[in-house]
């Protein structure tokens, strides 16, 4: 605020507009100028949804098309709207089955770091204890070292205990990346609800075990959530852990299926059921992002600010 | 099953939620209840699982790979033999004289500076435009169905990356590609079956534009809730002393929310610094005169492919401390301009 009147504009009496923006230059108050802004930032705003949505157009549409007709133009219409490419890409490629053991290794990490994250979170939000600070930075540690530096020892860790190429060795690798997360944001959580609460809980004869999980989990239900989504979304995507630990094709989970059967299509030369692929990954999560986008966006908003 | 100290608890503590943040003795009786005698089976198993399980699991599944990865790193270890000797720090010696990682390097560094900076520009310029495009007369008010611009936008950071990278090398396509398909249709003939991907003019920008496709309007969601959290008499303050929208934005709003943007800054910059799974789809090869490898696929390829170890892990500890020191400099910049009203360059 003081750096604008220390600034080029002189005091300006209260309620008067001074001209001071040259791109809407001395207009009267909400008019013309006013107008022009709006108008100017919708068009910016449409060409950019077009630049976003255009694309995934274009490959739905070519997702009908035969291999001749991707080749012959990029435009032209399917001749026949014929779904040969998304059975293609179903039982050639087996989407279905990939799909499936994506589920299986996202499901059972989110479950596995949601419970260890927030008992941790817990602990260290409501004890003060000698080390908690050393746990800290080691969980900091995790947050900010790139994943890569951790793939190589990560690998023999895994066939030392006989869970390389496994979906369960996959499943635990998920879910210690995304401890630290959970614990951050989870632990801000923690430190906010009231510790009266768990207190008085005490008090009646609770032990800390049903505290947590009669009181003080439910409590926590908003925060839960959130992390949740983020660590749902984040898994899902996720694609050098999967291409290093898990090279087993029977195994393999959504992403790396997706590129192996790209560098395939690429050979035999089947784009048709390439885009068929795409379409099928992208439909069911773009669904429960438009059902869930309100809660998502929150989501992301109040993680990263944490 | 009572504690001890039930007596003087209950009366503090009657009604759970208005005695909140208040009562000293509270805090007092609480730590109080952590001394030894108090340790019952009840808190000595509460503790080892819900603390001492999860650490060391989290201690075995990633600190304990990265400082593995620390000491392999100066050894000559090829991973499927016993034999492995301590060469001290001739991995790195090799590393920085290895034109190609060098090179790969340098890629990285140059989509560290263009990736964030264009990504976040843009962001920031929707998120403006969305949060204060609308009348300028009374209150600053947003843009109308903005919540459509909001939605279309985040789309692409619910599709797995590697997939978007699929997408766009269909749209690059040289010959059935949608960009040359548009480019031509237009009458720019000159793009007949221009490889995108495969020109060492454009290949990195190419593929940086992917990336910035795929993050915007992550960004701008970020930006938008960071924005409609300053309170509204700011802007107030700043119309009434003649701030115009511009000005506003760029004297008000980033100084304010100065914190997101850093934060955001350090989040993509950490992405840029990585950028294998774009890699991995569009140009797997490391692109033409390898101007779009990253040390990531580098150091993929020395691991799992030449099974040289040793090396590969040095080059994942130069990744992490590139990265570390990225964060810092974003930090340093961000105090540097403390005082003033510019964020970022």
């Amino acid at each position: 605020m003081t750096q604008i009147s220390q600034g080029a504009v002189p005091t300006a009496p209260p309620g008067e507009r001074v001209p001071f923006e040259p791109a809407e230059p001395g207009e009267a108050p909400g008019t013309a100028g006013d107008k022009a802004v709006t108008g100017l930032s919708h068009g910016v705003l449409i060409i950019w949804s077009i630049l976003v949505i255009l694309p995934l157009i274009w490959v739905l549409m070519s997702s009908f098309k035969t291999s001749s007709e991707i080749f012959a133009s990029p435009f032209a219409l399917p001749e026949n709207w014929s779904f040969d490419n998304y059975i293609n890409a179903w039982t050639t490629a087996g989407i279905g089955s990939f799909f499936f053991n994506s589920v299986i290794v996202v499901f059972g990490a989110l479950i596995l770091t949601m419970l260890f994250g927030s008992m941790s979170a817990y602990v260290l939000a409501r004890f003060s204890f000698p080390g908690s600070r050393a746990l800290y930075y080691l969980m900091l540690a995790g947050l900010t070292f790139p994943i890569f530096l951790a793939i190589v020892p990560l690998f023999f860790v895994l066939r030392g205990i006989g869970l390389l190429n496994t979906l369960p060795g996959l499943i635990l690798t998920y879910a210690a990346f995304a401890f630290p997360f959970t614990v951050f944001f989870l632990y801000a959580f923690f430190r906010s609800l009231s510790k009266s609460i768990a207190e008085a809980a005490a008090v009646d004869g609770a032990g800390e075990w049903r505290t947590f999980f009669q009181i003080m989990l439910p409590m926590a239900k908003p925060g839960l959530a959130t992390v949740a989504i983020l660590n749902f979304v984040g898994l899902w995507n996720q694609f050098l852990l999967p291409i290093s630990l898990n090279t087993n094709p029977e195994n393999y989970v959504l992403t790396q299926a997706m590129a192996s059967f790209a560098s395939q299509a690429g050979y035999s030369v089947d784009f048709g059921a390439l885009f068929a692929a795409v379409v099928i990954t992208v439909v069911p999560v773009l669904i429960i992002y438009l059902i869930f986008q309100r809660q998502l966006q929150g989501s992301v908003s109040q993680g990263v600010s944490k | 099953m009572t504690m001890a100290t039930s007596g003087e608890l209950t009366s503090g503590v009657s009604p759970p939620i208005t005695g909140a943040g208040s009562p000293g003795g509270l805090r007092r009786i609480g730590s109080a209840r952590w001394r030894k005698r108090n340790l019952t089976l009840d808190k000595i198993t509460f503790f080892l699982v819900f603390l001492v399980i999860p650490v060391l699991f989290y201690i075995a599944f990633v600190v304990s790979p990265f400082v593995q990865a620390a000491y392999f790193s100066l050894t000559d270890w090829t991973g499927f033999t016993p034999a492995m000797n301590f060469i001290g720090l001739s991995n790195y010696g090799k590393l920085f004289t290895d034109d190609i990682f060098l090179q790969a390097m340098g890629n990285n560094i140059l989509m560290a500076i263009v990736v964030p900076i264009v990504t976040l520009g843009l962001a920031m310029f929707f998120a403006t435009l969305v949060t204060v495009g609308g009348s300028a007369r009374g209150n600053i008010r947003g843009l109308r169905n903005s919540s459509f611009y909001r939605v279309i936008s985040f789309f692409p950071y619910v599709i797995p990356a590697i997939v978007i990278g699929l997408i766009w090398s269909q749209i690059y396509d040289p010959n059935s590609g949608l960009l040359n398909g548009i480019l031509t249709s237009l009458g720019l003939e000159q793009f007949t079956s221009f490889p995108w991907l495969g020109d060492v003019r454009t290949a990195r920008w190419a593929v940086m534009f992917v990336i910035i496709w795929g993050l915007v309007g992550f960004y701008m969601v970020l930006f938008i809730a960071a924005i409609k959290g300053v309170p509204a008499e700011v802007f107030e303050a700043a119309r009434i002393d003649g701030a115009g929208r511009f000005r506003t934005a760029v004297s008000i709003t980033i100084p304010i929310i100065r914190e997101n943007v850093q934060t955001a800054f350090i989040y993509i910059g950490i992405l840029a610094l990585d950028a294998f799974v774009y890699m991995a789809a569009l140009e797997p090869g490391g692109g033409p005169d390898n101007t779009t490898l990253v040390m990531a696929q580098q150091l993929f390829t020395t691991a799992f492919t030449k099974g040289q170890f040793g090396y590969a892990c040095a080059m994942g500890v130069v990744l992490a401390v590139v990265t570390l020191a990225y964060a810092g400099l974003v930090f340093a910049v961000n105090r540097i301009f403390g005082g003033k009203s510019e964020v970022g360059e």
